[in-house]
């Protein structure tokens, strides 16, 4: 029983004996094998950790276990959501809607705003033009956001609805009330069946960046479009623009979450920052843009590259590396010298990376994450010397696998470092029980991975659920090098601790000082 | 607050929030808000809202769908079985692990509830179908984890509209492993709400389960006069673990839990039961309703929140069983009462007549009503998002005073209902959260009971009360207002 003095959770409270009594009584009722047999259970949980497991495991066709890949309409929320009072609207049933909401939601720890147009029976017979009709309208003027940008879910696209069309309707019918024949609503087919969330990124951003410039065509300007991708990281975003703002040039981000999921108390306004909408429209003007995620934006910077002809390319300020050629192509860009304070910078993050290489260097890393997160990443370990020994991309787009090999390559432990493209986290587990690392870097959902191999987890990635206000630090340019550096180095000393701390068997290598 | 005001506060507010609506909205969602008074024989519902209707397209409902229902409610839980969220990658993804359904076992090897198992639906299985690649998915899970106990198959959208024939499927796999594999149909479009999905894997639950239907011994639990089954208890933070152990004190043997931290053979057992308590109404009524017509076992209904409802709950079990029974929960309520004395007396004075609105899901908007009142506090707003009529009508029983009433409230008219009426405290979802605590108003989740609980019983209702006290009087509301700035 609770004493008042100290109430407990169930945390401690279940470990009570009275407790312990009533799930041992309730075994008798059990049919799972640990209440019938726990030695046959010991049995199995033995046999998961071989290479005969593993290679059983390897094989799988069909079943995907432990997934590390989300579907393509939650990269078009999140596109959405960096645009001016844009309200992202899902053509669907509301139920996807509810899970992106409460998936960005118990990342951020910030409301995600996001209608749908509640599809239900009759719509999946009948097609969804009514849903649509009301949606947009009832949207508008309950939410009054300066544009709508429309996406998909798999119902809509199973039955083929036509989303041009239809918002073309729905602007008709409402003669102009509320939506006027200028409102915008970009669209984009986001079809869950296809890639993943940064698929979905990919082509809400190319909807809004193609359907917004549409006739907008004028005048080249000395002008940098920054597209950042799928990027979870709000720290990131301003690390970007304080980069490229020490050029003094003008530029674009396209699809500026920052201040969206990382809104001050006080009040709460349902919208706020993100791209001005008439820099939106005005983009195509701009004469370069540049794209921090490569397989994020495939599809989009195609269209920038041969149909704008614009400069610029894909560039991954993540790591020393990836900075130096981020800084370098603005440089370049705007026919500029390296600003100072970047030199600085730069001085000051190697600095720090040679105060803590011994740590790092030969550790065995596994990590899991999105393409373009993972080659940031997996550059940045390499610069340390450490061993990235499983790499594993579950939503890896072609031509990902051949790029990360070559950069394991360049790694002098090249032989020992894998890549697994199109993987999932149960296959990671057979991964780390046969092939064992030191230390995992990923998201949430290696927190399994973590209770049964004991293999110690960083948290970086996306999703982080159960670790509060890393997503509001920096993890690109030179500063969120340094916020690598931190977080891994301080992960391995934690260790070093927790190794050492034996009294009287291990705790002469308890150290003071490191 | 005198309650007239009150009232006419909440019916004022009904009507500016309706304003902001195009004609057709404003129309339908009307019907959705209502004042309840607790004396009101009139109210048909309380508040006579309208309930398990179409939502409005557009407007941010806070509703799921019946694969949230089926998958992550009924079937989820169920920990020796393994959950095939079947059709493209987020469904399962989204839902993973995210409603706390605590159970004892070695996840990945005899248990696997917080796993995620997804037929990964990719463009040429909506072309060409996905059975084969489902049947694949059977072989491979029954390779890799072959403790699982069966297998259910959780539709997602395309395959209701694809065509594929999962229970054909299942059928000849189910022969071919000998165990049993259930068929769910529980696409996302269908019905308004999780409600249907509730409702349908209900209905599996019966064709699949029960009658010797599957591969389980259960000869060697010899049935007794004391017997019962604990329905729609999700084991959200253990809340059935401390809802178990009174009625075990009771003298009661509790045979199974439906389905938080429930095993195929629990509930394979219950058609044995003498009587089955439901907790959840709204997500179980319908299995009970079956067993009681197929095996004449009767079914109530009881709450375990907060010790008013505790106790009458405790008590209404009690009268049907022998005076033994009767006697042994006259001494579980003794045996309680004084901690929860020392609870009530050390939180009561720091929470009474704060004020509170509810928005959950089924059951909780009005079954915690009593725990609030235990404590003092005043519940003046309260809605469901995917309740029946029945559920409306049960509400007008558990409310003290005049109550705003809404109907899968949106964000819109949640955040306009509590900038009128003000209360002290928000209680609901993750998705609402954070708009309030912008605010600077305290909130507390009442789904997930904010990463603490359990909630359930006497032992729960000590932590409701420190997580209110937590939330109510921390001193971090305080800090939102910088000292420069000026006071109003």
């Amino acid at each position: 029983m609770q004493e008042v003095e100290k109430i407990v959770n169930g945390k401690d409270l279940f470990k009570r004996p009275e407790y312990q009594e009533v799930l041992k009584n309730k075994k008798q009722f059990e049919s799972s094998m640990l209440a019938v047999n726990p030695a046959k259970v010991d049995e199995i949980a033995e046999w998961t950790k071989s290479w005969d497991y593993r290679e059983k495991n390897l094989a799988r066709e069909a079943i995907t276990v432990n997934p590390a890949k989300a579907c393509q309409p939650l990269g078009a929320v999140m596109v959405a959501l960096g645009f001016e009072g844009t309200m992202p609207y899902v053509h669907g049933s509301h139920g996807c809607v509810a899970y992106f909401r409460s998936y960005f939601t118990r990342h951020f720890k910030e409301p995600t705003p996001c209608v749908s147009d509640s599809m239900t029976e009759d719509a999946a017979v009948f097609g969804g033009l009514v849903n649509m009709k009301e949606g947009l309208k009832n949207c508008a003027a309950v939410y009054k956001p300066k544009m709508i940008a429309v996406s998909t879910t798999c119902m809509a696209e199973v039955i083929g609805d036509d989303l041009q069309a239809f918002i073309i309707a729905a602007k008709e019918e409402d003669g102009g009330e509320f939506l006027s024949e200028e409102y915008p609503i970009p669209y984009a087919h986001t079809p869950s069946f296809v890639g993943s969330h940064i698929t979905g990124y990919d082509n809400m951003m190319h909807g809004i960046m193609s359907q917004l410039t549409e006739g907008q065509q004028g005048e080249k300007k000395q002008r940098i479009n920054i597209i950042p991708g799928f990027e979870t990281y709000i720290g990131s975003l301003r690390s970007v623009k304080t980069i490229v703002e020490a050029f003094g040039t003008d530029y674009i981000m396209l699809g500026d979450h920052s201040d969206q999921w990382d809104m001050p108390a006080g009040q709460y306004e349902m919208f706020q920052g993100g791209t001005k909408l008439d820099d939106a429209k005005d983009c195509i003007n701009s004469s370069a843009t540049i794209s921090l995620q490569k397989y994020a934006t495939s599809k989009t910077m195609k269209m920038v590259e041969k149909r704008w002809k614009h400069a610029g390319g894909f560039s991954n300020p993540v790591g020393l590396k990836g900075t130096d050629e981020f800084v370098m192509k603005l440089a370049e860009l705007t026919g500029t010298e390296v600003p100072q304070k970047l030199k600085v910078e730069r001085g000051r993050l190697v600095d720090a990376m040679q105060d803590s290489y011994p740590y790092m260097h030969g550790k065995k890393f596994a990590i899991w994450g999105d393409p373009d997160f993972l080659l940031g990443l997996v550059s940045f370990l390499l610069e340390m010397g450490a061993e990235p020994t499983h790499v594993l991309c579950h939503n890896a787009p072609k031509g990902w696998e051949e790029e990360m090999r070559a950069l394991l390559d360049t790694s002098p432990a090249k032989d020992s470092l894998n890549v697994w493209a199109e993987k999932d986290l149960w296959h990671m587990r057979s991964l780390l029980f046969t092939e064992p690392v030191d230390f995992m870097i990923g998201n949430s959902y290696g927190k399994e991975l973590m209770r049964d191999t004991g293999t110690p987890l960083i948290y970086i990635g996306f999703p982080i659920f159960d670790r509060h206000h890393l997503h509001r630090y920096s993890i690109s340019g030179y500063d969120g090098a340094l916020n690598l550096l931190t977080w891994i180095t301080n992960k391995v000393l934690d260790q070093l601790d927790e190794d050492t701390k034996g009294i009287a068997t291990t705790d002469y290598f308890f150290d003071l000082i490191r | 607050m005198g309650p007239e005001s009150l009232e006419a506060k909440q019916k004022a507010a009904i009507e500016e929030i309706l304003k902001a609506y195009p004609e057709k909205a404003a129309k339908n969602r009307e019907k959705h808000l209502g004042v309840g008074s607790p004396n009101d024989e009139n109210q048909k519902t309380c508040g006579d809202v309208r309930s398990n209707k179409k939502t409005v397209p557009g407007v941010m409902s806070q509703r799921g769908c019946a694969y949230a229902g089926s998958k992550g409610v009924v079937w989820g839980p169920v920990k020796d079985m393994i959950h095939i969220s079947h059709g493209p990658i987020g469904c399962g993804q989204y839902s993973r692990a995210g409603r706390r359904n605590y159970y004892i076992g070695v996840t990945g090897v005899d248990t696997f509830v917080t796993m995620n198992f997804s037929s990964d639906f990719q463009e040429n299985n909506i072309v060409f179908g996905g059975d084969k690649k489902l049947g694949k998915c059977i072989d491979e899970i029954e390779q890799l984890f072959p403790l699982n106990n069966g297998i259910t198959v959780q539709s997602e959208c395309p395959i209701g509209l694809i065509g594929d024939d999962i229970g054909a499927v299942t059928k000849v796999k189910a022969k071919e492993i000998d165990k049993v594999i259930v068929p769910v149909n529980c696409e996302g479009f269908r019905g308004v709400s999780q409600s249907l999905g509730h409702h349908i894997a209900n209905d599996t639950v019966r064709d699949y389960i029960f009658d010797g239907k599957v591969n389980v011994d259960i000869s060697d639990v010899t049935a007794t006069d004391y017997d019962v089954a604990i329905i729609g208890d999700y084991n959200i933070g253990g809340d059935a673990w401390s809802s178990r152990i009174l009625l075990e004190e009771m003298g009661l043997r509790v045979v199974a839990q439906w389905s938080g931290d429930a095993t195929l053979k629990e509930m394979a057992l219950t058609p044995k039961v003498k009587l089955n308590l439901l907790h959840c109404y709204r997500s179980m009524n319908y299995i009970s309703r079956h067993m009681e017509k197929e095996y004449g076992i009767p079914w109530i209904e009881y709450n375990f929140f907060g010790p008013s409802q505790t106790i009458k709950s405790l008590r209404k079990i009690a009268a049907f069983f022998d005076e033994s029974v009767q006697a042994k929960c006259e001494e579980v309520i003794a045996k309680y009462q004084p901690m929860i004395d020392a609870v009530i007396a050390k939180y009561k004075p720091r929470l009474e007549g704060k004020t509170v609105m509810l928005f959950v899901g089924g059951l909780r908007p009005r079954h915690v009503i009593g725990a609030y009142e235990d404590l003092g506090m005043e519940v003046i707003g309260t809605g469901y998002e995917f309740a029946h009529d029945d559920d409306y009508k049960r509400t007008k029983e558990e409310i003290f005073r005049s109550t705003v009433i809404y109907d899968d409230v949106n964000e819109y008219e949640l955040e306009a209902f509590v900038k009128k009426l003000q209360p002290d405290l928000v209680a609901s979802g993750i998705k609402e959260k954070y708009v309030f605590q912008k605010m600077g108003l305290p909130y507390r989740q009442m789904h997930s009971w904010d990463y603490s609980g359990p909630y359930h019983g006497y032992d729960g209702f000590a932590i409701f009360a420190q997580d209110m006290d937590l939330a109510i009087n921390s001193p971090v509301w305080a800090h939102s207002k910088a000292p420069w700035e000026k006071e109003g």
